[in-house]
This record gives structure tokens, C-alpha cells and sequence, in this order.
């Protein structure tokens, strides 16, 4: 059987913050991995069996729980850095309402960690998810208390150590299997998720919850721009379906002008 | 013949052949260094190979003869070995608590930590109150690698593979999701009937004999009070059902001890855990094994999601095997210890 995949090319000149001006074109049922309707539909069955799906949520449900997440990807593309990287640390409190037949809007009470210096903020934010086919992206807007670390000395020294140096990055599987990353390798590790935090806040829907799963390979790419430039290949892992989804990510990141994605491609998984 | 070419030449090397044997040798004995000769030795802290588990099983039963024994209840699609540990201090088919790691390959954080629980039982049994208690009165059958043939591909080939490796006829997908074969509303929504998908059901209810093995075990045992399936990663503690919302009919019950587990959990490294029944905390799931249990009558069914919620994932440090098995462990008393003094 030939490989029936399918592909997704998305060119996005010197993105940053919230795609939404991301076009993507997508056949999904042509995909090996097609995962069937059913599980997309979970939203409308809970929705009616489930007094909460509007209204007052259970912050330690799923329904919350996916959105906070997405508000993770957001913080991650607007603020993340090699030095700085957002995880979920709790849901508080939670509201979700129809908006006319456009989406469904969530408002959130949230606590975020900056895992590096490992500090903890409260954010308010709200998730609005698109209805319709073609599937969009959320739209988000976050606003937390002082959030900022500065981090510019470490982020410019990495930066000129990569710029002027002699040999150009070039790794696989970060974390290995043992979960280990080299000390070095931690940057670009947190780098990647940066990266990655743009595809996966792109693809979040309220049935699915997107978390890395491995930097399967990152080359340092020669560039006459003032950015470091990266070709990347990244497996995410979403919850909901279990799936790895395989993605080919071209990026650039200097300290001045943060993470900015080029382009973004899902590639089929191997079938074995 | 260089000398009839009139080629000038110098021996090295007498004997390459010797002299690579001899290598051959001492990279052996160097390599047999490496194996641990007993369970004090074994790396606890490191991710091991199915070899390695199977000879980790072997030595514990060898070196605690009157307290573990070994089951073999059936044969992975690829003829492996499934191995149950059985820890007893006597008795004639006591009640028990069944535990199983590793039935999603690619969750390595749970195997481990099902090698860690059976060192752990070994160990504290007539030093720990709590676990002696539960011994005294009950057996512990622990399934350490579930899916060996899955575990076994995460090492060769795929470190992210979750299912089974049973090829699948008129697919070039293989694997069916073991944790979607159970008959607990088998097929409907929350599997998949794609065979390329992670959580493909499989053709009919327990036709792998993954599965399969289990539920005959557990049907001819008739006893077991307890029915705990360990998963990675979320920081969850789950009780039934997956497949339906209405709620089990111990549902108060299942919640109230749920809390005190993971507040137990909790209590080692401050690590938080959410629960609640599946389908509400986390999403929709047919055909999985504790809803299955919950139905044979075993009240305590629960599924674990351990460490962490998604930094590392799957890939979690070697470096935390320990610090996850020793809270999860205190959950899992908790549990054990409720199934002991509840004569249901």
C-alpha cells in the first residue's frame, strides 16, 4: 500500500503570537490515523448528558482542564523562551457559555509555573473555540500577574554562542528514552516546546489536549538573518485520541524577536 | 604470496583470529559483571530491559521462597511469558488484590514502578504494620510487564508504541489497544474501530490473549476484592465507569477513598493528583479493564495515571522512578488496606 497521507503545508512568514492568519488544508479521513467520528463527538454527548458542560465547570474536569491547557500553549508562543517555559499548574475555577452558534467561550481562573525559576502566577483567561468545518484554532487572551523573569543575559549568550559558532546544532531524541536531556541540550529542548507550542495551539479543539512528546530531531540551519534558524522534526502527544502526531517545523528565534514559526507540516506516522 | 610478488612485509599480528576470541571473551565477562546477582543490587533507578525484568522476577521469587511465587497465566501474541508475582503468607486461595503495570508499552514509569512494589512488599513484610496486616490476611498478585511485546518494541524500534503487536488482517496497521478489549461496553464510543488507530478496539471483546489471560485468571481465582491497573501519564486516580456516565453504584464510597489515597499520595512530595470516575476527569473509554472488574463484582477498581502532566510525558526521568513509586505506593496501601478491613 503506497503512503496515503496526507499533508498539510502552512507557510507562515515571521508569525508570532495567536495564528490566526494560518490557512490549513486538510483531507482528514485520507489519513491512515483518521480517528473516527465518535471521538469527536464527545463534546455533544456530554453536552447533553452533562448539567456542567455551560455554566459553572468542574475545574478538575476535562471540559476546563483541555482549555486551561490551551491557555498553557498561548503563554508558551507569547512569552517562551529558552529560559522561560510555561506549564498548567491548577484550574481554579471555570465558566463556559455558547456564543450564538460561532463557538463556545471559556473563562478561566488559572495558575501558571514558570518551570525555570519556578515560580507560580494566577492568570484570568479566556478561550474562545471556533464551531464549523473546517476546524479552527482557539482564539485566546490571557492577562496574568507579573509573569517575567528577565532572562536576557542567558538568552544572549546562547544566542551568540550559536550565531558566531563553528559548528551548527544538530540533535535526536530529546529527552531520550531513559527521559535524560544533556545539560546543554536543555535550551533547545525548552526552545522546541516554545516551537511546538504554535502547532499545538493551532490544532486544540475542545476534544483534544496536546502535550510534547519528543524532539525527534533539530538541525541548526545556515542563515544570513540575524536569527538562529531551525529545522525541526516534533512528536506531540494528544490525550484525547492517544495519537502522536509527527509535525516538520521551521523556525527562527533571537532574543529580540522570540520564537517565529516559517513553516509547520503534519507528516504521517510510520505505520509500524 | 606477498613474498612470491617480491612484496616486502612485517607481521603484526600472528593470529587475529586468537586475538579477537580472547576480546570476545572479556567483553562476556565485563558484560555479565554488569547483571545484578540479586534484588539489593538491581538499579532501581533505571529504566530496564524485558531481560531484565523477567530475570528481576526470577531472582525475587529465588531469594523470598516461602512469600513469592510465580504464575505464568498465559503467552503474549508473540509467545512471550505473562507473568503474575504472587505474594502470600499462606492461606488457601485468599481473598486478593491484583495489580498490573504496563499494560500501555510506552508508559515505562509504571513498569518500573511495578518492579519497586514487588521489592517494596519483600521488604517491609514483618516490618511495616500496614503491609503485614494486609498479608497476613490476603494475597497481592502483581503483573509487572502486561504487554510484553509492546514493552519489548519500545526498546527496538518505537519508544512511543502503546499497543499491542498483533498484526491486523486487510490493515498494515498493527496493535489493538489492551485497554479498550475488556467487555465493559465493548466498541462503543470512547475505542476506535480502526485498526491504525492508538486505541483500536480489537475485533471482538478479550481476543487478545493479553487480555484474554487476565479475565480467565481472575474468573478461576473468584476471590480477588481489588482490581488496580497503574497508567502514565496525568496525575490521576480514577475509579469506574469509562464507558457510560451513569455512576457505580459505590460511586460515594470509590470517591471518599479515592481522596484519602492521593491525600496520602500527596503527603510524600506534595505531589497533587485529581480523581473522580474516568469518563467525567478524563474522557470517554470503552472496553477498559477496571470497568470490566467493577462489573465481576470487585468494588475496588481503580486506575492509576502517574507522574507527571505532560512536561516529560512518557519520557519521564529515570531520575523520578523512585520518588513516584514510594508515594504511589503509599496510595496503593491506602486502597489495600481498605479491601482488607471491608469483608464484602
Amino acid at each position: 500500500m503506497g503512503f496515503r497521507g496526507f499533508i498539510v503545508l502552512v507557510v507562515l512568514m515571521g508569525m508570532r503570537g495567536s495564528p490566526t492568519g494560518a490557512v490549513s488544508l486538510k483531507d482528514e479521513s485520507a489519513h491512515p490515523n483518521f480517528v473516527t467520528r465518535e471521538q469527536k463527538d464527545l463534546t455533544v454527548e456530554e453536552g447533553r448528558g452533562d448539567v456542567m458542560a455551560t455554566g459553572e465547570l468542574n475545574p478538575s474536569h476535562f471540559p476546563a482542564r483541555r482549555a486551561a491547557k490551551v491557555v498553557q500553549h498561548y503563554l508558551n508562543t507569547r512569552y517562551g523562551s529558552p529560559y522561560r517555559l510555561f506549564g498548567l499548574e491548577d484550574v481554579h475555577s471555570a465558566t463556559a457559555e455558547d456564543v450564538a452558534d460561532t463557538g463556545r467561550r471559556y473563562h478561566l481562573q488559572i495558575s501558571a509555573h514558570e518551570i525555570i525559576s519556578n515560580r507560580t502566577q494566577k492568570c484570568s483567561a479566556d478561550v474562545f473555540f471556533p464551531r464549523g468545518e473546517p476546524t479552527q484554532s482557539p482564539e485566546v487572551k490571557a492577562s496574568c500577574e507579573e509573569l517575567l523573569q528577565n532572562t536576557t543575559a542567558q538568552e544572549e549568550a546562547l544566542y551568540q554562542r550559536y550565531k558566531e559558532g563553528h559548528s551548527l546544532l544538530s540533535a535526536q531524541y530529546i529527552p531520550d528514552s531513559q527521559g535524560h536531556i544533556e545539560p546543554d541540550m536543555m535550551p533547545f529542548w525548552h526552545l522546541s516546546i516554545v516551537a511546538s507550542s504554535f502547532i499545538m495551539l493551532h490544532e486544540s479543539t475542545e476534544n483534544t489536549l496536546y502535550n510534547m512528546a519528543q524532539v525527534a530531531q533539530i538541525t541548526q540551519l545556515e542563515t544570513e538573518r540575524e536569527e538562529l534558524k531551525f529545522d525541526s522534526h516534533m512528536l506531540l502527544h494528544d490525550m484525547v485520541s492517544q495519537e502522536i502526531l509527527h509535525w516538520k517545523l521551521l523556525f527562527t528565534w533571537s532574543p529580540a524577536e522570540g520564537v517565529k514559526v516559517q513553516q509547520m507540516q503534519q507528516i504521517p506516522k510510520p505505520n509500524h | 604470496m606477498l613474498k612470491r610478488k617480491d612484496i616486502s612485509y612485517v607481521t603484526m599480528i600472528d593470529d587475529l583470529q586468537a586475538v579477537l576470541d580472547e576480546e570476545q571473551k572479556e567483553i562476556e565477562l565485563f558484560a555479565r559483571s554488569l547483571k545484578p546477582k540479586n534484588t539489593d543490587s538491581f538499579n532501581y533507578s533505571r529504566y530496564h530491559k524485558l531481560s531484565e525484568i523477567y530475570s528481576f522476577q526470577d531472582m525475587l521469587v529465588a531469594e523470598n521462597p516461602n512469600l513469592v511465587s510465580k504464575i505464568v497465566i498465559g503467552q503474549s501474541y508473540e509467545a512471550r511469558p505473562l507473568s503474575v508475582l504472587k505474594f502470600s503468607t499462606g492461606g488457601t486461595n485468599r481473598r486478593a488484590i491484583w495489580i498490573d503495570t504496563g499494560i500501555h508499552a510506552r508508559e515505562w514509569i509504571t513498569q518500573a514502578s511495578g518492579i519497586w512494589f514487588a521489592k517494596k512488599i519483600v521488604t517491609d513484610y514483618g516490618r511495616d504494620p500496614i503491609l503485614t496486616d494486609i498479608l497476613n490476611g490476603m494475597d497481592i498478585l502483581l503483573e509487572i510487564v502486561t504487554n510484553p511485546d509492546g514493552y519489548e518494541y519500545t526498546h527496538s524500534t518505537n519508544r512511543l508504541w502503546r499497543k499491542s503487536r498483533k498484526p491486523n488482517p486487510r490493515s498494515n496497521c498493527i496493535g489493538v489497544d489492551l485497554n479498550r478489549n475488556w467487555d465493559s461496553g465493548f466498541g462503543g464510543p470512547g475505542a476506535s474501530s480502526n485498526p491504525c488507530s492508538e486505541t483500536y478496539h480489537g475485533p471482538r471483546a478479550h481476543s487478545e490473549s493479553e487480555v484474554k489471560s487476565i479475565v480467565d485468571f481472575v474468573k478461576t481465582h473468584g476471590n480477588i476484592k481489588a482490581f488496580i491497573s497503574i497508567h502514565a501519564y496525568s496525575q490521576l486516580l480514577l475509579y469506574p465507569y469509562g464507558h457510560t456516565r451513569n455512576p457505580a453504584k459505590d460511586q460515594t464510597e470509590l470517591d471518599s477513598l479515592a481522596q484519602k489515597a492521593v491525600k496520602d499520595l500527596a503527603s510524600l512530595y506534595g505531589t497533587r493528583y485529581r480523581y473522580g470516575s474516568i469518563i467525567s476527569t478524563i474522557y470517554q473509554a470503552s472496553g477498559g479493564s477496571i470497568d470490566w472488574a467493577y462489573d465481576q463484582g470487585i468494588k475496588y477498581s481503580y486506575t492509576f495515571e502517574l507522574r507527571d502532566t505532560g512536561r516529560h510525558g512518557f519520557l519521564l526521568p529515570s531520575s523520578q522512578i523512585i520518588p513516584t513509586s514510594e508515594e504511589t505506593w503509599l496510595a496503593l496501601e491506602a486502597i489495600m488496606d481498605r479491601t482488607l478491613k471491608d469483608p464484602f
